[in-house]
């Protein structure tokens, strides 16, 4: 195998180049920074990623593009999930500033860490190779474990990140034997030369296809958090700090869908009808532990970790259809479901301060008295996670289920809304804490301005594409080629 | 024109948004609304003027599609012709009348800008219901009125009373709109338009469609439709045996009783049933119906005025019976004269409404008659205005009452020469009704303003005329309440004024012009006619039993107690709707409460599954132990259950 690249393949590699060089630069300047400095470190880190950004926003290609011999792959669906990622870790790290340095770990790793983890999430984002996807998977993961763990001093943080390395360990290893399986039937880690080595694979060779597929799917709904893998998921999200939960919880989402899309559309299509079933069976697991979990917790974190499998389990409803609309779908409910997230773990950092965590569900009530602004903030997210109109949540719900309706599973759509209705439950159950519960907590929120106007934004996003929800919707079906309702 | 139209109608809406919605001062709740109401006032004045003296229109414009679902289109449009025109005039006329009158009548209430709110929204929704050119806007400002009278009713809903009458209003009214919308579905379903137009086109060829209402009976399809309009027109016109809901509703306050129980709301149905004429002259069937029902309510709620102490009560079944005039007209195919004693009614009746509630004011909120008396000097404008308002009720010749009335009755006359069905009865009815109308009438007349003054002495010492923002649309109601007769009788009657809106069969046609011989051959030929000796007797008899010989009605009263507990317990119709529907329902009610609701939906089902989804979330949540080897061990559970199901 010979590797070469032109100069007009460095170009397509530019955002990721930039993004690497970048880490490498603040990893040195902040080695020289003081305490009180520790600023620029951050106003670099939120530079570079809007810096590139921008790059991947005004480079999108209407045609894929091939570079270092097919490992890498420029797509729309590609610039536009990397757009999405780079925005959703710029909102999350304007998220983390203040609750870090409450913490006396307001640290230059950190941020460095969250760039390389987002190099990594790029990089599985265009990955073409099963090889790429497993070197972006792990640049990822390591640097998620890593920032678990960095609150050295707390004990249910290394123990989560004890946790999760484990078990991400194992789940790795899965993923590496299904590769290897691939590999050995079809020859091939290309993800095209893939797709025509089975399709053009006799049919003894499908029982050993099949056998790589399981495992290769299990490494993926490692990474989404889907059931009966998701159990990393509530003790991880609990035990991290706040802003490395919502690190977390939200971007990777987007590169472990990307990584989905890459390995079961591009490369397996061929076996389609085997993964479809095996998605239907995830995602029905998914959805139902997720919000029948979510009912009996106490802990808003581990509430929203299986609100999150729970969202799983209806993102993988539009996959699952195996149309261009629901992939669009889909994409559509990850991008929702990302900026729902960040919005509801940032609520829990804006009524967290130094030495108090807000992260059961009780510090809710009676938020209504103490700040009506983001009771109403918090309402919003809440309705549009239980996918109540006219909020965001509510079109992604009803994209996914369209989709699955008009590709014939409705007796699926109709459990899948019945999941939706129980969940319904526990968000408004924090809706009926903030404005009937009487508060227990007089002291006034305290926040610095740019976390306020950052989740105001958040929560008013989530209204406003709500109300005109075909901006986001058009996007993600011009992604797929499709032309917008 | 469009643009004028809108206005007519937003005026009010936009003054009831301001006064209701926003939290405005007292003063700028009623500017803003008498300026919307005048506003559309004067715009209607216009459009009378332009379409009547000018003669320009009819217009029919559909202004805004709301939806089209299954090719049929609902629509949002005016169709303005004379009949729209002249409804139009009245409606904001009187209504305009009343919102001034409210300053004074409401002065002291804390819901005062609610209580303007309501009516200016009234006012929207009649424009709405007058103004419609197809049957779902008719039904949108058929149902926005009957709701607005409905918090009208109760608008003092901290008596139980109020509450009681609301809730009767609302739940008698739903019956005839049943009928109703039952009409309109079954227009939609052989017509398959709702507009006015192709449906009054059609009509004729449709005739002939037959529907099977029993075995071996069947009726022409355009007889059931009529007949389940007028159904709505008998719960919205308080037509027997529908009428027990608008005595209740005078709890509500006196201008509302004025404007909507008396001059606008109750007389939709009046309007209605002259609006479809084309259709209902396709079927004597209904036009019967219509003769016979008015007919009872005309003469029968007349004898009820006669035994009622509270004031309003009296002239609240005054309506009733005006109503049933109204309704025998309609059923004579005499639509014009329905028509015309609506235009008069509705500037008489509201002027006595508001007469009695200047009463009512200066009484301090007394309204039992047997404690006022001798009136007269106090209340001087009131007197007069009140008396002008009595005459013309009574049909005194000259006044407007007097012209409508007899034009009526000459239709019905017509009719029965013609031998329709039903008007033999309908004619003795209306004819006998005039002698009660006056007997009631002025029994009211003097047991208020003359006589023994038998008020407390507390309330005597206070007593003194109301202030100018009552008393001046009493004088401006008393205006027309005379003249209106006059001008309009020509014109209305005889001439070709309906020519376009009202649809008259040749035959029917009570009203030929070469019989006309101006206003003064019509009022002498009324002076040769019974009603008018009727009427005098009336009064006379009224005279005698309540200024010379008081003693005499408590005597009739004793000789005669059958008669006078019927007529005390209103022909027992509101007990018996009290006993069989209205608790025949609660029990039916309370039954499935007890096992549908409480039993079943909320044990089994409500709480049942709640408490599943806890016990299985509870069960489940014992799976996350927390114990690293435990996860793994899940894992490796899923991938060998994968493997099992998809590989082997």
């Amino acid at each position: 195998m010979t590797f070469t690249f032109t100069h007009s393949e460095l170009t397509l590699l530019l955002p990721e180049i930039t993004l690497l060089t970048m880490a490498c630069l603040i990893l040195v300047i902040d080695a020289f920074l003081s305490d009180e400095q520790r600023d620029l470190t951050f106003q670099l880190t939120q530079g570079t990623l809007i810096g590139t950004a921008l790059l991947v926003w005004f480079n999108v290609p209407s045609e894929p593009i091939f570079a270092m011999s097919g490992f890498f792959i420029h797509d729309a669906m590609a610039a536009m999930l990397k757009f999405f990622t780079l925005l959703v870790v710029f909102w999350a790290f304007l998220y983390s500033r203040q609750y870090l340095k409450d913490r006396q770990f307001f640290k230059g790793e950190y941020f460095v860490l969250g760039l390389f983890a987002t190099l990594g999430m790029m990089i599985m984002i265009s990955a073409h190779n099963l090889l790429t996807i497993y070197l972006g998977l792990e640049l990822l993961s390591l640097s998620l474990y890593t920032m678990v763990a960095m609150h050295r001093s707390s004990q249910t943080a290394s123990e989560a990140a004890m946790k999760y390395f484990v078990l991400g360990a194992l789940a790795s290893g899965l993923l590496l034997y299904g590769i290897s399986i691939i590999y050995g039937v079809t020859g091939s880690l290309d993800l095209s030369q893939l797709a025509v080595a089975i399709k053009n694979s006799p049919v003894e060779h499908h029982t050993l296809l099949t056998f790589g597929l399981v495992f290769l799917v299990i490494g993926l709904a490692f990474k989404l958090g889907a059931v009966p893998f998701h159990v990393w998921v509530p003790d991880v999200y609990q035990g991290a700090p706040t802003t490395v939960t919502l690190f977390i919880s939200s971007a990777p989402k987007l590169a472990a869908f990307a990584i989905l899309m890459r390995i079961l559309v591009e490369g397996m299509s061929s076996l389609q009808t085997d993964w479809q079933n095996m998605l239907i069976l995830l995602s029905i697991l998914s959805m139902g532990t997720g919000n029948l979990l979510a009912i009996a917790q106490t802990n808003l974190k581990r509430m929203l970790a299986y609100s999150t499998i729970a969202h799983v389990g209806y993102l993988l409803l539009g996959v699952l259809t195996v149309t261009e609309t629901g992939y669009a779908a889909s994409m559509f409910y990850v991008v929702v479901y990302a900026l729902m997230s960040l919005g509801g773990f940032g609520m829990i950092i804006l009524l967290s301060r130094a030495g108090f965590e807000a992260e059961n569900i009780t510090d809710f009530k009676g938020l209504n008295q103490r700040n009506s602004w983001y009771a109403f903030i918090m309402m919003i997210l809440m309705l549009s996670m239980a996918g109540v109109p006219p909020m965001l949540g509510f079109w992604a719900k009803l994209s996914v289920l369209s989709q699955v309706i008009q590709t014939g599973h409705v007796w699926l759509a109709v459990i899948a809304v019945i999941f939706a209705i129980i969940g319904a439950f526990y968000y408004l159950r924090i809706i009926w804490m903030m404005y009937f519960e009487k508060a227990e907590e007089t002291q006034p929120i305290q926040a610095e301005p740019l976390m306020q106007i950052a989740i105001s934004a958040n929560g008013l996003v989530i209204l406003g594409l709500g109300i005109a929800p075909h901006i986001l919707m058009s996007l993600c079906l011009t992604t797929f080629g499709l032309s917008s309702y | 024109m469009q643009t004028i139209f809108l206005i007519i109608v937003l005026a009010p809406l936009l003054g009831a948004i301001i006064a209701g919605l926003f939290n405005v001062s007292r003063c700028m709740a009623h500017t803003v609304t008498i300026a919307g109401v005048g506003l559309s006032f004067f715009l209607s004045l216009y459009t009378f003027y332009h379409i009547i003296i000018q003669g320009q229109g009819p217009y029919d414009i559909t202004l805004y599609t709301w939806l089209i679902s299954d090719g049929i289109r609902f629509q949002v449009g005016f169709l303005v012709d004379h009949l729209t025109a002249l409804m139009m005039l009245v409606v904001t006329f009187v209504a305009w009348m009343v919102h001034i009158y409210t300053i004074g009548y409401m002065h002291e209430d804390p819901g005062y800008q609610r209580f303007f709110s309501y009516i200016s929204l009234f006012t929207f929704s009649m424009l709405m219901l007058v103004m419609a050119n197809n049957f779902m806007q008719l039904f949108f400002g058929w149902e926005a009125v009957g709701l607005v009278s409905y918090l009208l009713i109760g608008f003092w809903h901290t008596r139980e009373s109020a509450v009681f009458a609301n809730l009767k209003a609302f739940l008698v009214n739903r019956v005839g709109d049943f009928g109703f919308l039952l009409g309109i579905a079954a227009i939609l379903m052989y017509f398959n338009t709702l507009d006015y137009q192709p449906v009054f086109e059609l009509a004729e060829q449709k005739q002939s469609i037959r529907l099977e209402l029993l075995p071996g009976y069947s009726a022409s399809i355009i007889t059931v439709i009529c007949l389940l309009l007028f159904m709505g027109a008998m719960g919205k016109s308080a037509q027997f045996p529908l009428h027990v809901w608008l005595p209740d509703s005078m709890e509500g306050p006196t201008p509302i009783s004025a404007l909507i129980h008396a001059a606008t709301m109750v007389t939709a149905g009046i309007f209605m049933v002259a609006r479809m004429s084309p259709l209902y002259e396709l079927s004597p069937t209904a036009l019967g119906v219509v003769l016979i029902i008015g007919a009872i309510t005309a003469l029968f709620m007349g004898f009820l005025g006669l035994v009622q102490h509270d004031i309003k009560r009296v002239v609240a079944y005054s309506t009733l019976s005006q109503l049933g005039y109204m309704t025998v007209a309609l059923g004579a195919s005499a639509y014009t004269a329905g028509i015309f004693h609506l235009m008069t009614h509705a500037f008489f009746k509201a002027l006595l409404f508001l007469a009695a509630g200047s009463v009512i004011i200066a009484m301090h909120h007394e309204q039992d008659m047997r404690k006022m008396g001798g009136l007269r000097k106090y209340m001087p404008i009131t007197y007069w205005t009140a008396l002008i308002g009595s005459l013309a009720l009574i049909g005194f010749p000259g006044f407007s009452g007097f012209f409508s009335k007899d034009a009526i009755i000459e239709a019905v006359h017509h009719a029965y020469q013609a031998e329709r069905w039903g008007a033999c009865f309908a004619y003795y009815a209306v004819v006998g009704g005039v002698f009660i109308t006056a007997l009631y009438s002025f029994r009211m007349f003097f047991l208020v303003f003359h006589g023994q003054e038998r008020m407390d002495k507390h309330t005597r010492e206070h007593l003194h005329e109301t202030p100018w923002v009552v008393t001046l649309p009493l004088i401006l109601l008393a205006i027309p309440s005379v003249v209106i007769g006059v001008i309009a009788l020509g014109p209305l009657l005889y001439g070709s004024f309906f020519a376009e809106a009202i649809f008259v069969n040749p035959a029917h046609q009570p009203f030929l012009a070469e019989d006309y011989h101006g206003v003064w051959g019509f009022l002498i030929h009324g002076l040769t006619q019974p009603p008018l000796w009727l009427a005098l007797a009336g009064v006379a008899t009224a005279y005698l039993l309540y200024m010379v010989k008081t003693d005499w009605p408590a005597l009739i009263a004793q000789r005669f107690p059958l008669i006078h507990r019927i007529l005390s317990n209103k022909y027992g119709f509101d007990d018996f709707y009290q006993a069989t529907f209205a608790g025949g329902s609660r029990d039916l009610g309370h039954h499935f409460w007890k096992t549908g609701d409480v039993k079943l939906i909320d044990g089994m089902l409500v709480n049942g599954t709640a408490y599943t989804i806890g016990f299985f979330s509870s069960i489940f949540r014992q799976l996350q132990t927390g114990f690293l080897y435990h996860y793994a061990f899940t894992m490796i559970i899923g991938l060998v259950v994968l493997l099992g199901l998809f590989v082997l």
